[in-house]
């Protein structure tokens, strides 16, 4: 499997929200604007690059070694809980600037299913420490690009006159679903590159 | 409410309705739609996560006095990580079938938001037993909504129900829609059922304001 291949499956074919349903919450939760929507990204891009590179490495110079597999979840949450933790004390102190922008969004990835669910598809899939790294980036800007869509979509649902009982949840599922037929266009494309 | 005359029974039926994980709170949503391709997916989804609710909320209510609150989740997440390797396990030896299908979903119990909101918002803060009551209950509440979510997608996309090898009905009625099944069918299916229920409600108690606002995300 080719670099290209896992950047597009990662971006488009098998976007992280619309064709796998990872990171939902923040999807949800944290788009509410477009501003918003960009820190959060940012925050993720970060976060998931890392996280996957960190995972993977374990996986491949620890666990794997020792026959420590049954391990991996535990190991992992812990390993994503604290990387993310020690992030946010480095940005602190380092990086004010970047940490005033991400700040409040970065205690919340460690809940987001998407940073563990690309380290399981990294193990899953045998990929190595570069291209989990890859994986875990190219998933990432798919997860930004869906959420900063949706946040432009729901910034024009402020001008409309939307039903009441569709407010809130059942308008943005409906929107999400329909956004999501329109990415299941593209697994036909590509097919010599992505699985 | 008085907090302390609130009783067991009460914390047991308040995640069917009040408190109902999927239709009120709005959380745990990626295995709510990715596992919810037939009934049967969805009740190993459910029952897994009762285990592993029950579980963490037990541990977390008899330590909650212990645990220092500045780091209180990640020691949460031990107490739900290590019901899910059992879990994990333990499928992987009996139902192996359904441990392919459900596959990442399956570790990724760790991080549905539905387990940590408890430990956080109920067990942190309530005695041993009414949490286990909480625990079970909303445990219960979001299975039957993973088995009517999975009814609903398995029906109109296969055109039939299956338990096992029991198919009903046995020829289906109408040409199936395949795309119930895929990614766009479970998020229209469950926004449709969204907006069903507040008409419900709506009607039930004209006042109340229907709707739900999107705001649990920080989880």
């Amino acid at each position: 499997m080719s670099v290209l291949g896992i950047i597009l499956g990662g971006v488009l074919v098998n976007n992280f929200i619309f064709m796998q349903y990872l990171g939902l919450c923040p999807f949800l939760g944290v788009s509410k604007g477009l501003d918003m929507a960009m820190g959060m990204s940012g925050a993720v891009v970060f976060v998931m690059t890392v996280a996957s590179a960190v995972t993977a490495a374990l996986e491949q110079f620890v666990l794997h070694p020792l026959g420590l597999e049954y391990l991996r979840t535990i190991a992992y949450i812990l390993v994503i809980a604290s990387f993310v933790q020690l992030v946010e004390i480095f940005m602190k102190k380092a990086l004010p600037g970047l940490y005033q922008a991400l700040g409040i969004y970065l205690p919340l990835i460690t809940t987001n299913c998407a940073v563990l669910g690309v380290a399981m598809l990294n193990v899953r899939n045998s990929y190595g420490v570069v291209m989990s790294t890859v994986n875990g980036f190219a998933g990432a800007v798919g997860w930004s690009l869906a959420i900063i869509i949706f946040a432009g979509i729901r910034e024009r649902w402020k001008l409309m006159d939307i039903p009441s009982v569709l407010e809130g949840f059942p308008l943005a599922l409906i929107s999400t679903g329909l956004m999501s037929l329109a990415f299941l266009g593209f697994s036909g494309l590509f097919k010599n590159l992505v699985k | 409410m008085n907090k302390s005359k609130v009783s067991l029974g009460y914390d047991f039926v308040k995640g069917f309705i009040d408190e109902n994980p999927t239709f009120k709170l709005a959380i745990g949503m990626c295995p709510t739609l990715a596992v919810t391709t037939s009934v049967i997916n969805g009740f190993w989804m459910g029952v897994s996560v009762v285990f592993v609710l029950a579980f963490s909320n037990v541990f977390v209510s008899a330590l909650r006095k212990v645990i220092p609150d500045e780091i209180r989740i990640p020691v949460f997440v031990i107490f739900i990580a290590t019901p899910v390797v059992i879990v994990e396990l333990l499928m992987r030896a009996y139902l192996p079938a359904i441990y392919d299908i459900l596959g990442i979903f399956v570790p990724l119990i760790v991080v549905n938001c539905l387990i940590i909101h408890r430990a956080e918002a109920f067990a942190y803060r309530q005695p041993v037993i009414n949490s286990l009551m909480d625990g079970l209950g909303s445990g219960m509440a979001f299975t039957i909504n993973l088995m009517v979510i999975g009814a609903i997608r398995e029906f109109l996309g296969t055109g039939q129900i299956a338990f096992g090898s029991v198919a009903f009905p046995e020829v289906p009625l109408f040409e199936p829609a395949a795309v119930m099944l895929t990614p766009p069918g479970g998020f229209i299916t469950l926004g449709v059922l969204m907006a069903l229920l507040n008409i419900a409600v709506a009607r039930v108690n004209k006042r109340k304001k229907a709707g739900s606002d999107i705001g649990y995300g920080n989880c």
